[in-house]
């Protein structure tokens, strides 16, 4: 039996719904609204397990699942050295979110990441700390600002309401997740550099030590892969 | 079992060291977190492993030796001093997307010596110590000096301002070339559109407005001229053995000679090598060397490499910290330069031992 994990909420799942549906295989869930299990047309010994999407990337790793739907920013972020826990097997279309760098609305000074960093080196020198960025990605982020050598910053955790954290004064850039932007927008601050950290989306991805290859095989095959 | 016979590497190694007149230190293996996340920066995050303590707050295990021996000396040490130790540090192997084959230990040994003096040949101990305890691996060793480079980029004819940025990233190889590149260019006047959002965070409008003036005062600089440019890079390009490297520093002197007096510090140190029976013909000197280091080296840097093992990190290595030690002796108000460096005994071992 192929275990196959999607995100267990909203939108997300029911894009999920269609995305199978739309390469006939008919996901349900089973019984009420506050059950976790699924149900599974159009499709032999596959099995629908519903789950948070943040606990998909942990269960494609330990195998738990075969087959496992999730952003592309939680791979990257959960499982050091990824690509040999998990094959990528399809781009799905939806779930599309940037992370980005975004600082105060009105830094006008600060358009690039090198006017970034200078910022960075200035706020240390002058405030005696590292310029604080909220982020609950923050290998994603220290890997990335390593590889564009910025200095003179720190990471603070912020699991919720990160855009909030500038005007708390708890930080003074934030790197997250956006997808329109509206919440930026909203707590006065705006996106820098002309590329995001990373581009993310909906993937359905291949755990590579859940075993069952064929029976995974022949699934994707009936999917279309 | 490969663990005891490391360890008893390690004391070989710390003998050594204490022949050579070094007390032996045993810092704490937690560290406060804040003070080394200040010193190294985010990077050490990726590295160091954090953990949480109620009341002690952020703690580290130890990623290195040198921030808790330089704290132990500033407290209560006096001078000059030199202090040895044998102990695990521990590192994360964060893989990024691939993990490797053969992933490197998060936990492994160093021993190390540091020489806390005023002494003009504490250089020419240290590294011939350390030639000297790894001869039988016959290691390749490399130098570096950047004392040099700082004092070649405080030599070019820049605004105090984009001479400071320049030092500041010396440690950051792109950033540094993006940076040159811009100051040896017309400046481009910008333009800084005020925003119609209200102001939010810690960052003052007062600092805005002076980093904005200070961008207008740039735009006014003459651009660097370019056999500038060109004398630096082919200061960073240098790499012979030290004998071959000094001449052509030498010869560089003559057009940068800000250099001169790091020329003629590089030849007594190298001098001082040769009185010590060290070939130094056999020592290859990279100019560059230091920019790859931790950033907290600013004078001699070096390292013993094991030949055809490119995957493996040094098996020893150290340099001159004096910045490093200033900052941590503030609270104390004391100061002292400072060199040393530390030997993986787990890679000796690999190499089958010293005997």
């Amino acid at each position: 039996m192929i275990r196959l994990g999607v995100p267990s909420k909203g939108r997300l799942m029911e894009q999920c719904f269609d995305w199978f549906a739309a390469r006939g295989v008919r996901l349900s869930r089973a019984g009420s609204e506050r059950e976790y299990a699924g149900r599974v047309e159009g499709a032999e010994n596959v099995a629908l397990v519903l789950l948070s999407a943040g606990e998909i990337p942990r269960e494609l790793m330990a195998g738990r699942i075969h087959l496992g739907v999730t952003g592309t920013d939680l791979i990257r972020e959960k499982l050091a050295g990824w690509r040999g826990h998990v094959e990528e097997l399809a781009p799905m279309g939806f779930g599309h979110a940037d992370l980005i760098l975004a600082v105060p609305a009105c830094w006008s000074d600060c358009e690039t990441l090198d006017d970034f960093a200078t910022i960075a080196r200035d706020f240390r020198a002058e405030h005696g700390f590292r310029l604080r960025i909220a982020t609950k990605y923050h290998r994603l982020v220290r890997a990335w600002l390593s590889a564009e050598e910025v200095a003179d910053y720190q990471l603070v955790d912020s699991q919720g309401a990160t855009e909030g954290t500038v005007a708390n004064l708890t930080a003074e850039a934030i790197a997250d997740i956006t997808s329109s932007g509206e919440t930026l927008r909203a707590n006065h601050l705006k996106i820098i550099g002309e590329e995001p950290i990373l581009r993310s989306q909906a993937t359905l991805l291949r755990s590579l030590s859940a075993g069952d290859a064929a029976a995974v095989r022949d699934f994707a095959v009936r999917l279309g892969l | 079992m490969s663990k005891r016979e490391k360890q008893a590497i390690g004391q070989q190694i710390l003998a050594a060291f204490r022949a050579a007149g070094a007390e032996e230190v045993a810092p704490d293996i937690l560290l406060e977190a804040d003070t080394l996340l200040d010193l190294y920066g985010e990077d050490i995050r990726a590295r160091a492993y954090v953990t949480q303590d109620p009341i002690r707050g952020e703690m580290m295990l130890r990623p290195d030796f040198t921030v808790p021996v330089v704290q132990m000396h500033m407290a209560n040490g006096a001078e000059p001093a030199r202090y040895c130790y044998l102990g695990e540090v521990f590192r994360k192997q964060d893989h990024g997307e691939t993990r490797p084959e053969h992933p490197r230990d998060n936990e492994y040994l160093q021993a190390g010596f540091e020489l806390f003096a005023r002494d003009p040949e504490a250089d020419a101990e240290v590294f011939a110590l350390f030639h000297r305890i790894l001869a039988p691996l016959k290691l390749r060793a490399t130098m570096g000096d950047m004392d040099l480079l700082m004092d070649a980029v405080r030599a070019l004819p820049l605004s105090g301002a984009r001479r400071a940025a320049l030092l500041h990233h010396i440690w950051r190889p792109r950033r540094f070339a993006r940076l040159l590149a811009r100051f040896a260019a017309p400046a481009e006047m910008r333009r800084f559109p005020e925003s119609a959002a209200p102001w939010t965070g810690l960052r003052s409008p007062a600092e805005m407005q002076a980093r904005i003036a200070r961008l207008r005062a740039d735009a006014a600089e003459t651009p660097l001229p370019p056999q500038w440019v060109e004398r630096l890079e082919r200061l960073f390009a240098i790499g012979a053995p030290a004998p071959e490297a000094l001449r052509q520093l030498r010869a560089l002197a003559a057009e940068i000679p800000d250099i001169a007096a790091a020329v003629d510090r590089l030849e007594r140190n190298l001098a001082a090598l040769s009185a010590r029976g060290i070939d130094v013909g056999a020592v290859h000197f990279d100019a560059s060397h230091g920019r790859h280091t931790m950033e907290y080296y600013d004078g001699m840097t070096f390292s013993f490499a094991a030949a055809g093992r490119e995957d493996w990190p040094p098996v020893a290595s150290g340099g001159r910290y004096d910045a490093l030690a200033a900052v941590l002796g503030q609270a104390q108000g004391r100061s002292i330069p400072a060199v040393g460096g530390i030997i993986r005994p787990g890679l000796v071992y690999e190499l089958g031992g010293l005997a």
